[in-house]
């Protein structure tokens, strides 16, 4: 019983909830034109976006919650930040 | 293991009983960090348990209301990392201005029609040098790269490691949340914020700031002022003020480089 009563809490993704539905612009990526440089992912406050060498960027939208650090990082112009449907 | 007092910091793990961060840590009242991370470190030490007292804490948690107790673990050698991330303002609780508020910056308690705030900017981490710590090292949330080797490098180190990091926020300083890395970038573009490291005695510049010693490089300090909401109040003379606080900054910083240079 006495154990139960520590407040204690375990790692576990979405901490803070379902954070994406806080999102009022959504990043779009062009992957045709994404050059691969992983900018995006370093600079996700959110570390949202999946990246490796080869396989370019996926961001997963259940958390992102729409910041747009990744749009005007990106070199190349190649997130666009759309605004959410309501 | 971590420990992190009262700050924003204890927000962004989200809500018990889940976690967002990967590691052991302690929320722990607010001017504690630095004791119980230096407890920690005995209890590890004591025990024979392989860690690392890690403290992660706010410009409030540090430069103000947990001075006593940074300054003592410092003076104690304990083997802790201190990080102080400075969002210049006690940001948790709506942004009243601290210790490491910068002179003219608008917060709720030094608001812009009384001219902002009257005081300068504490430098911690020139402090902390004057304490004899083994390592301390100025960091900015734009070059994560520098800030990954300082962590590292301050882990290898017995003693007591303060790491002072830059790191802007959107609604505190008024800006919008997209431009955080280009505050940021632009705060050692301008040479407004410098990167250095006083490792073993050796005290130098790390790269990009290593280039803005020579003043003609850096960029108008007015392109960094002017996307934040908080210096909006300020006038062209306030602006030559703050540009010459910053030439005695990098006066200071270029005559510990050749005093304690390789
Ligand atoms: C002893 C005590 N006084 C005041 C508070 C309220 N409080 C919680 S967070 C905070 C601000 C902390 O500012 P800082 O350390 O700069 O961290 P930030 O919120 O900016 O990340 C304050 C005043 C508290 N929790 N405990
Ligand atoms: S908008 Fe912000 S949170 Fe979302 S993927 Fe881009 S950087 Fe990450
Ligand atoms: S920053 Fe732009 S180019 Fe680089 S990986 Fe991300 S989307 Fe692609
Ligand atoms: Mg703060």
């Amino acid at each position: 019983m006495g154990l139960e009563l520590i407040p204690i809490s375990r790692p576990a993704p979405g901490s803070g909830g379902l954070t994406g539905t806080w999102r009022t612009l959504k990043p779009l990526v062009d992957l045709a034109k994404c050059i691969d440089c992983g900018i995006c992912w370093l600079y996700c406050p959110e570390a949202v976006i999946d990246w490796e060498k080869g396989k370019k960027i996926s961001i997963d939208y259940a958390y992102c919650k729409g910041c747009g650090i990744c749009a005007h990082e990106c070199p190349v112009k190649a997130i666009e930040m759309a605004p959410e449907e309501t | 293991m971590l420990s992190i007092p009262a700050s924003c910091a204890s927000v962004v793990q989200g809500l018990g009983p889940k976690s967002g961060i990967g590691m052991p840590l302690l929320n722990v009242p607010f001017a504690s960090a630095a004791s119980v991370a230096t407890g920690i470190a005995e209890a590890f030490k004591q025990l024979g348990v392989k860690g690392r007292a890690v403290v992660w804490a706010g410009d409030g948690g540090t430069a103000d209301i947990g001075f006593a107790a940074v300054s003592a673990a410092a003076e104690r050698n304990s083997d802790v990392l201190y990080v102080m991330y400075d969002n210049e303002a006690y940001m948790n609780t709506g942004i009243q201005r601290s210790s490491e508020t910068p002179k003219y910056a608008w917060t709720t308690t030094t608001p812009a029609y009384a001219g902002g705030k009257k005081e300068q900017k504490k430098d911690v981490a020139l402090i902390m040098l004057a304490h004899g710590a083994p390592y301390v090292a100025t960091a900015n949330i734009a070059y994560p790269q520098d800030l990954y080797r300082k962590l590292k490098r301050a882990a290898e180190i017995e003693g007591f490691k303060f790491i002072h990091l830059f790191a802007p926020c959107p609604p505190g300083w008024s800006f919008d949340p997209s431009l955080t890395v280009e505050v940021a970038r632009k705060a050692v573009e301008t040479g407004y914020w410098i990167l250095w490291e006083y490792d073993d005695g050796v005290f130098k510049l790390n790269p990009p700031s290593t280039i803005y010693a020579d003043k003609s490089k850096r960029r108008p300090l007015k392109e960094y002022l002017k996307l934040q909401g908080r210096f909006a109040h300020l006038t062209d003379e306030q602006i030559a003020e703050l540009e010459k606080e910053i030439d005695k900054r990098w006066d200071t910083v270029l005559k510990l480089a050749k005093a304690f240079g390789k």
